[in-house]
């Protein structure tokens, strides 16, 4: 699905058209889970360029390549008024080695409410609902799952400190998520022994070189209730080059740790997207 | 690893001894008089081709808001000016300057800043001392 959107991506390329009134890489990337954010970090940003009374709309497509798994997800996003961001994103989690794959659906919904990204001491805030349905739900079930969809929580805080490192901007974001997911829904929600919701952190920082380009790293605290295997934290250390308001390519090396029993699971992740 | 530290801490030592070194203030940096007249000269001819925020210029004295603007990025950057104008809350009241229009002369200036050839470091230090100015300035 995800080569079809990008392929699609291209194809338009001529097409595209001026995008909103926002600041060039101010509405970050769009994360595996069709949030505007990092690479896996939803942040307080809304997707695309649309500020005030201007609307947008977003399609990204990405993979995660580990050494015994990959993750494809394609998705796409509207945004209203730099306030809501309503997102849709396929997952499918290939495993390679095991064989077979999960594929999950995510609807979004992000709000922001509050600060501006750019303008006010106040951090930009924003409040997000990650609803997700398993589409395969027999192999989540007999490692413990107990249920194929779930929904999560989050309140995510975004700024850009302007000259902060060697003169360059700094961007910080930290999001508080309450979930039940096991390796994000992948593995279904909860399980017999833990079906609690837990909070956990997850934080970014990037440096913006200029305006189009942003290194920086993630890192992503994730819940442990299946007792088949222990789920471990992840992060990653990306590079974001904005080419223009209109598309965007994202790279970064990641670490999955352990995911189902098989052991470290590191790789790369590559994401294009499109902003109208 | 004992490697790795000494590359970083080497790394460190150069970045924050570039940043600690004695340097002109923003003023200088941009160029004193000559080089802020230009940005304010190309930030007039960016709104004036902008017709997002265009409109809310058409009562305004052009030649005044040149001065004053000038006036202004010369005191905030440490220059020796003294900003004579109104404050930016009576100066945009009755415009209801929008989010949308505040990312438009952003970016209007941003590209001014480009052309111009101003470094990285000068034009985010610049939009340090301007960026705070939303809450004053917008829907008002």
């Amino acid at each position: 699905m995800s080569y079809r959107l990008i392929l699609f991506m291209l194809c338009c390329w001529p097409a595209i058209a001026v995008a909103g009134s926002k600041i060039i890489a101010t509405g970050g990337v769009t994360t595996i889970e069709g949030n505007a954010g990092g690479g896996i970090v939803p942040w307080a940003v809304i997707n695309g360029y649309a500020s005030s009374d201007e609307w947008g709309v977003t399609a990204f497509g990405g993979r995660v390549g580990v050494n015994d798994f990959s993750l494809n997800s394609a998705g796409i996003a509207l945004s209203l008024d730099n306030r809501w961001e309503f997102s849709y994103a396929r997952q499918r989690f290939a495993l390679e080695s095991i064989g077979g794959s999960l594929s999950q659906d995510i609807f979004s919904v992000k709000y922001h409410l509050a600060g501006e990204l750019l303008y006010t001491a106040m951090p930009q805030i924003s409040l997000g609902i990650q609803h997700k349905r398993n589409l395969d739900f027999a192999l989540p079930a007999a490692v413990g799952a107990t249920s194929a969809s779930g929904t999560d929580f989050y309140l995510a805080a975004s700024k850009v400190l302007f000259h902060q490192v060697a003169g360059r901007n700094l961007l910080l974001n930290g999001t508080l998520r309450a979930t039940k997911a096991n390796q994000t829904g992948l593995l279904g929600f909860g399980s017999a022994t833990d079906n609690h919701y837990e909070f956990l952190f997850e934080g970014s920082a990037a440096v913006l070189l200029n305006y189009n380009l942003a290194i920086g790293m993630e890192y992503k605290q994730k819940p442990d209730k299946l007792a088949f295997a222990a789920e471990q934290h992840w992060r990653d250390i990306f590079v974001a080059w904005f080419i223009n308001k209109n598309v965007s390519v994202t790279g970064a090396y990641v670490d999955l740790g352990h995911i189902a029993g098989q052991g470290s699971q590191t790789g790369y992740y590559l994401a294009l997207e499109a902003t109208w | 690893m004992v490697k790795t530290v000494t590359l970083v801490s080497l790394c460190l030592v150069l970045l924050l001894g570039c940043s600690t070194a004695p340097q002109p203030v923003l003023y200088q940096r941009l160029g004193a008089d000559e080089g802020i007249n230009a940005i304010v000269d190309g930030l007039l001819f960016e709104i004036e081709h902008d017709d997002r925020i265009v409109h809310h210029f058409a009562d305004t004295d052009i030649s005044r808001f040149r001065a004053m603007l000038a006036e202004q990025l010369c005191d905030l950057s440490g220059g020796p000016c003294q900003y004579s104008g109104s404050t930016m809350q009576e100066s945009h009241t009755g415009f209801n300057i929008s989010l949308a229009d505040y990312d438009a002369l952003v970016e209007g200036l941003i590209k001014v800043m480009q052309r111009q050839q101003v470094s990285i470091a000068d034009q985010n230090a610049l939009l340090a001392l301007l960026a705070p100015m939303y809450k004053d300035i917008s829907y008002r």
